[in-house]
Parts: C-alpha cells; structure tokens; sequence
C-alpha cells in the first residue's frame, strides 16, 4: 500500500466533482480527483464521423459504466429477494472523465421553489393529513433565494440557453411563466423549436396551457464561458443522450471546466482509480483519506487529505457513504438512521401522436436539451386538494433525435405489431409522421423504499454491493395519471390522426428492463434535522465534519425537473461556504 | 466511385434462379449477381451449419422481405449476428455475471448466467429440438414461412425451456439482435446498402440538421450516408 498526501479529495471526474475541484483549487487548495474510469476527450470519443454510431454508442453502452465491474441489485419489496441489475436498462449510470454529465442530454432547469419546502407548503396549503401514511415529506433547508446566485453561474458555466419569463421581478420574455425569478438572462437565446415541439406549442397555448422553450445546456449560438472556454454552435445533430457532443456544444464536464482546472498546477486528476471507502480516524468523526484500487496495477492505495468531496453520483455517494460507516445506515423497520433512506426516483410516461402523412417529424432532428414544456401541472402549480396527490409533472415534447435501432427496438406503438408482417408499414408511419410528448414527474420518499448494503452480491473487488428497494406507488401513479389525461386536449388540438396515451398503471412494479431516466435521487439527503437527513443545508456530513456529499443524493424527494441544474447549483451553493466559512474554521457548519 | 450496392447484390443474389430473378435481368443486375457469386456468400465464423440455417430463417421472418424491399437476410442481420458473437458483448463482458443466479420476476430482468453467445447455441439446439418434435421431424429451417412465424409467435410469450433458454428470452434476443443488425451502420456487417435506413429515411451519420430545425413538416430530402461515406 502506497501512501501521498493532498488538501482535498473528490471522489469522481462527474459534473459534481469538477466543479467542487475548481472552485478548491480556487480558494488554493491541492486538488486530487479520483475517477474510476478512462479519461475522455471529445476529440477521441466525440470524433466525427465514427461517433455518430447509434450501435457502439447507445446501445452497446459506449460510455457508461461496466456493469461487469459493479453494479446494484433491485427488488421491489422488503419481502424479496434483490437481484442484480445484470444489463444496463431502466438507469445508465456514467463511468470516465466527465461521468454521466459527458452523455448527458442537456435539459437544464433551476428547480420549483415550492419543492424546496414541500412538506412545509403541503401541510400549509392542505394540512399534515393531506400527506399519506408511509410518505417521508421533507424539506430540503435552502430556499430559492439563497440558491439563485449558483443557478445563475451554473447556467453561465454550461452556456444555457433559454428564454427568461422575469429578471429582478420585471416580465422580460416569453418564457416560463411558473418559473422564479432570475438576477439575469439567460447567456444564450432559447434553442430553436424543432416542429414537432412547434406544432405542440401551438397547440398547448390554444388549450390554454402555458408552453416555453426548455433550457437547455446545448449552445444556441458560440459561447465563451466565465472558465475561458468555448462552445460551438448546436447543429441540431441529435446524438446529445448517450454521447458526447463532436461540436462542442453540449455543456460536459470535459468541454466547460476541466480544461481550465487542468491547466492548474495544484489540480490532479488519477484515472483508473475506484475508491474503495473513506478512511476515518479512530473515533469515525474525522476522515484521513480515502483507500482506492489503482486498477492499472491492482495495488491499493492510500490517499490522505483534510477534506474529502463525495461526488460520484447518487447511488455511489450512498454507497461509498454505507462501505466507510460515514453516518447511521437507515433501518426502514425502526425508523432510524438516514444513509439511504428516502431513495426515490422519477416517473416519466410516453404518449404518441400521430400526424397526417403528408406531416414529417423527422424523428432524428433535435437536440438533447431542446423542446417544448408546460409547467401547469408541476409541483405545486395547480391544486392538489380534491386530487389528493402530492407532486406533479412537466409535460413537453423533448424530441433529442431518434436514432433507428432504439425506435426500431421500442417498435411503432399503439397495437401495431412489433415485428413481422405489418411491422414494417407500421414502422414507416410511426418513425416518419409520429411525435411523443413525456410526463416527465415527480417521485415521493417512502417509509420503504431504501437503499442498503447487499447481503449476497459483491462487486468485482469484493465488496458487497448497493441494493435498492423500489417500486411505484399509489401517490406518484395517479399523480402521473391525472397529468397524462391533461395530455389528451393537446392531442385533439394538435391534429393527431390518432394518439396513444402513456400512463403507470394501478400496482404497476418498477420494470429494470426499460429505460425511464437517469435521475434517481435521494439516499443521503440535506436537511435541518440529523434524525431524518445525512447532511445538512450545506451538504456537509452531520456526522463526519470534512466530508460533503454533492449530488442528486441530496434531494429529500423526487422533482419533476430533471435534475442536473439542481446538482450544479447545490455544488456551488456547497463550495462558496466551504470557501468563505469552512476553510476558516474547518468542523460542523450547523449544529446538530 | 460509387460502389455497387451490396443491398442489391444480396437481394439478386437470394433471387437467382428464381422466376422473379428474370423480372431484374437487365445488364447491371447481372454484373451485381455475378459479383456476388465471386465474393461468396459470408461463411459463419461462430454459428454451426445448423444453426446458421436457423438463424437465417428467424431473422427472415422477424424482418421479412416485402414490397418495401429487403428483409433481415438481404440486409445481412445473420451476419451481423455472428460477428456480434465475438465482441465484448457476445461473450456477455458488458454484464455482472457473477452468481448467484437465481430466478426472479421477470421485471427485475436478466438472471441467467447465459451470455448472448450461449442463449444462441443453447436457445437454437432446443428450439429446433421443439420444432422437430411438433413438426413430424423437420427442423425450424424446413418449415413454410407460415409455420415459421407461427412457432415464433409461440416462443415470443413462451415459457417453455428451449435448453437451459425460456422460449420468450430466445425470441427477445432474436429480434433484438436482428433489429439492430438491419439498422446499425453497415460497419458491423448488417444494413446493406443502407437499405434499414432508407426504408425509415433516417439519414445516418450526416448529423447536422441546422436548416432542418423547422420546415413546417416537409420530408428530409436527402438520403442516408454510413460512417465509411457509403450512399444510397
Ligand atoms: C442518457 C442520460 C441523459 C441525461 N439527461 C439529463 C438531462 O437532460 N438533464 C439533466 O438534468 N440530467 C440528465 N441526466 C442526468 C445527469 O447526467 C446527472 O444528473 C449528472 O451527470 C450527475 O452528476 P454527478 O456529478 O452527480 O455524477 P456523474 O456525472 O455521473 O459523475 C460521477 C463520477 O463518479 C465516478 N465514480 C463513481 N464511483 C466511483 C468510485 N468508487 N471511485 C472513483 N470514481 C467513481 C463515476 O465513474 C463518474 O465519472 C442524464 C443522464 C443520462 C445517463
Ligand atoms: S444535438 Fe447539438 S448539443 Fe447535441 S450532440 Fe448534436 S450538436 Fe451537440
């Protein structure tokens, strides 16, 4: 075992981890980031014209993580038995420089105010008994306002382009009406509306619905950012999900910080490096480091460091927290301990329209960011009261580029066949004059939806793998259905020759085998009491003082926003106070 | 130069002889089924003689030829198939495959210890065995057409063990693969000509829509290229 030294460790090259490494080595601290992967470079994994290889890249899995490696195991209740996520399906989560933020899509959101206290907005609104029995409800410690200034520099950072509704109170755009307040635009102009995202914004105004052009972290035009580096025009290429971006245009880790973090001296970055846990002290209240496995040579090594960043995305941060004993595991039985409760996720549906055929959608136009949305029934923007669900969802037509072999797999829908005769005929209407618009909603906390440590599987290390109880329930299933019957009026008005609705189903089961998103969420969450949250307001461990967990782990349930503009802002919001009150005074920000 | 497209080629080359082969004979096709001819049909690297024959019938039917052109064989998915065999993902190294591996509800997904190679050899042994057993001895690849699709449609929902392989996880590995061999870039030995694409009007790898964003619902015009600067 080797043994070095550094001020600070971030465990994971993510979108998390790049930006709490810049702004350390800011504030003068030596940097190390450790990431389990390759590195990666647009000029080798985003070259033209071998990667626009739908084949290799997204549905061989390309960039995301070897599942041989590690992986997690599912079951949907207490009573089963977990068992391995064997091939990459319902979740991609990323491997290698950049992290899942290199093949991400791009649609970039700030967050719903109202989520960030929906405990405390539910039970003023509709009173404690308005929330369902086994439902953990919890605020998040931050406000809005306290965020506003990481959600403008984050959105500067990636190059977002949008179109703002108010800026300091005033109307200033046509964009979201439901969206909060901005200190300033957006750095670039909305994206273009591909058509099929034009016809449904026509047609969701004529409803009555409140459409906008999503934020999307593509570039509408040449961008510099405030790092000094540049981004290329989006060509509307559609190889946003699941690659990386050969113009230069989608914001990644890779494009927008690191190559400024790499110019600095007292920036490290060790690929290959899969950290096998924290290392603290003697009374497990400090951390002294972190042991990983350098996997080009098998050896381990120890790293010491005085400060050590957790930002290897959601269900790693969780992981790593549950294998090093950081915090109390959470015991869904007695209620106690908070290192994986609250794991949640998203609820996303697809429903289809179909359009005349002299009407082409040319499926496989767009941009990973790009579309239309309405917020009308998101969050806390319509009353919940004679419904009697919390949370809600977007609607929007986020058409990224449909590639053949996905639309192929997935078939054309509706009661067509999905192979044989007829599949062919239906294939060509469905790929050619079709267009889907997603609920895309939020997913509630459960008493018994959890994630802990496997007692069977290990991952090739040997170490016992992350398993995670999860299923769908009642709350989120109508919440998706009531959103998705908000859907039909917009079909009629659009002129779909015929449309199929997507919704969850009563006692529907989470399915592993389909993609839905990669947006899970929760497992060590923030807020103001350490009975309930792993970390507090500024994503400090309540219980290991120089360690921050930065990532979608921190939400204490799941939005209907995607998530990563969310992720940004908190490392931010995390980094400006360890910066300005942390490294002072380094020890717990807040008091338990 | 442009080159002869080997969609056509193929798809001559399954018609040679047959009546509807003289419907095609003008000069250039005859220059295209002789090429063929020269070049050999592709020789299995992975697949046995029988289960090569297999293959080439499922494919055919999950993907049919029709009146829109080519199915799965003329656009080469068998072949695609076997030289899938021999990737990180044929031997199943994209997978956890570390035990146990026990049986679970099938929405907690794949739990055999079985890489995609082995569903294959094992699936196609019992399939042919069922087949043989239900069809007065002949095999999958003697049957009609009809009889074909109608087997498949049995194993597409089936639970029956076609060796150590449920009849539905064939069928789903089938026509997964098969899919992907008539639609990924010809690279990988399928989609020949560019005929998978054409038939969607998916362009390929052209990849640069910036006038495209918005024409009101008018058609892409222009055809499909493939990563190596084929045509179609
Ligand atoms: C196909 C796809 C599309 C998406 N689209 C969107 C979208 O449109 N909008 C949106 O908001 N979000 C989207 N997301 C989600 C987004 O990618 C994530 O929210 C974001 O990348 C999270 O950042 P992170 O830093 O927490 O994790 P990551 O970016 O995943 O980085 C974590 C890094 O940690 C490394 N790591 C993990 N464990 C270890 C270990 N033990 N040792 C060393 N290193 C380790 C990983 O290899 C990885 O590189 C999408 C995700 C996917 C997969
Ligand atoms: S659609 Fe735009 S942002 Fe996405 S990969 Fe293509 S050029 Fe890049």
């Amino acid at each position: 075992m080797t043994t070095k030294k550094t001020d600070a460790i971030v465990i994971g090259a993510g979108w998390a981890g790049s930006i709490l490494a810049k702004e350390l080595t800011e504030a003068g601290l030596s940097v190390t980031i450790l990431e389990r992967g390759e590195d990666r470079a647009t000029a080798v994994e985003g070259d033209y014209p071998t990667s626009i290889d739908e084949l290799r890249g997204a549905i061989r899995h390309r960039l995301f993580q070897n599942l041989s490696q590690s992986t997690v195991t599912i079951r949907n209740t207490t009573d089963q038995v977990a068992v391995p996520y064997r091939r990459l399906a319902a979740f991609l989560p990323g491997e290698g420089v950049g992290g899942a933020g290199l093949h991400w899509s791009g649609v970039h959101f700030r967050v719903a105010p109202d989520d960030l206290a929906l405990r405390t907005n539910v039970i003023a609104k509709y009173g404690k008994n308005f929330i369902p029995e086994g439902m953990n409800l919890q605020d998040y410690d931050v406000t809005y306002e306290e965020l506003e200034p990481f959600f403008d520099k984050a959105e500067k950072v990636f190059g977002t382009s949008g179109e703002p509704y108010t800026i300091k109170g005033k109307v200033a755009g046509t964009g979201n009406p439901f969206a909060p307040d901005r200190s300033d635009a957006f750095p670039l102009p909305a994206m273009k509306d591909v058509y099929s995202a034009s016809i449904f914004k026509k047609a969701a105004a004529n409803v009555g619905y409140h459409p906008y052009s999503l934020p999307a972290a593509n570039a509408s035009a040449q961008y510099t950012n405030p790092y000094g580096v540049q981004m290329g025009p989006c060509n509307f290429c559609g190889y946003c999900s699941g690659y990386d971006c050969y113009m230069y245009s989608k914001a990644s880790p890779n494009v927008n910080i690191l190559p400024a973090l790499r110019q600095d001296p007292k920036f490290t970055l060790i690929t290959k490096a899969h950290v096998l846990k924290v290392d603290l002290d003697s009374d497990g209240k400090k951390a002294t480091g972190v042991t990983y496995l350098d996997l080009r040579t098998n050896q381990e090594v120890q790293l010491k460091a005085d400060l050590v960043i957790i930002s290897a995305f959601q269900f790693h941060n969780v992981h790593l927290m549950l294998l090093s004993g950081i915090g109390e595991p959470y015991d869904p039985v007695k209620n106690t301990g908070t290192i994986g409760r609250n794991f949640v996720y998203q609820t996303i549906t697809t429903s289809r329209a179909w359009l005349p055929s002299k009407q082409y959608t040319n499926l496989f136009v767009g941009a990973g960011g790009a579309g239309v949305a309405i917020d009308d029934f998101n969050s806390m923007n319509f009353d919940h009261g004679p419904l009697g669900f919390v949370g809600g969802s977007p609607v929007w037509v986020n058409q990224a580029g449909v590639k053949p072999i996905a639309a192929a797999i997935g078939g054309p829908g509706g009661k067509a066949p999905t192979w044989g005769e007829g599949y062919k005929d239906a294939m060509v209407e469905t790929y050619r004059h079709s267009l889907t618009i997603d609920a895309h909603g939020s997913n509630m906390a459960y008493r018994d939806i959890y994630l802990d440590l496997d007692p069977t599987y290990k991952n090739a290390y040997g170490q016992p793998l992350l398993r995670m109880t999860f299923t769908w329930k009642d709350n989120d299933i109508r919440m998706n259905q009531y959103v998705v019957s908000k859907i039909e009026p917009i079909m009629k008005e659009l002129g779909a020759t015929r449309y199929a609705l997507g919704t969850l189903h009563a006692n529907d089961v989470f399915d592993t085998r389909r993609y839905q998103t990669t947006h899970l969420g929760g497992g060590a969450v923030m807020g103001a009491d350490p009975k309930t949250s792993a970390i507090n307001r500024y994503l400090q461990s309540w219980d290991v003082s120089n360690v921050f967990v930065i990532g979608a782990s921190a939400f204490p349930q799941g939005m209907g926003y995607n998530p990563t503009g969310m992720v940004a802002a908190l490392a931010y919001w995390a980094a400006y106070h360890i910066r300005t009150t942390y490294l002072k005074n380094p020890g717990p920000m807040v008091q338990a | 130069m442009k080159m002869p497209s080997p969609t056509r080629r193929h798809f001559i080359g399954g018609l040679l002889g047959s009546a509807s082969f003289w419907l095609y004979s003008d000069h250039k096709v005859w220059a295209d089924a002789l090429a063929v001819g020269n070049a050999g049909p592709y020789a299995p690297r992975y697949f046995n003689k029988e289960e090569w024959r297999f293959l080439n019938a499922a494919c055919e039917r999950i993907y049919p030829t029709d009146a829109h052109g080519p199915g799965a064989r003329g656009l080469g998915a068998p072949e695609f198939i076997d030289r899938q065999m021999d990737t990180a993902y044929g031997r199943g190294e994209l997978w956890y495959m570390s035990g146990p591996f026990v049986s679970a509800p099938a929405n907690l997904g794949y739990q055999l210890s079985l890489p995609p190679r082995e569903v294959y050899r094992q699936g196609i042994a019992g399939a042919d065995a069922y087949v043989r057993a239900h069809h007065d001895g002949r095999s999958f690849a003697d049957l009609e057409a009809a009889e074909q699709t109608a087997v498949l449609k049995e194993f597409e929902h089936g639970e029956m063990a076609l060796g150590a392989v449920p009849a539905h996880l064939l069928f789903e590995q089938l026509r997964q693969n098969t899919l992907e061999g008539v639609f990924s870039d010809p690279l990988y030995g399928g989609n020949k000509g560019l005929a998978g694409w054409t038939l969607l009007g998916f362009p390929g790898a052209r990849a640069d829509f910036m006038d495209w964003v918005n024409q009101e619902g008018a058609a892409y015009p222009f055809g499909p290229v493939s990563i190596s600067g084929e045509t179609a």
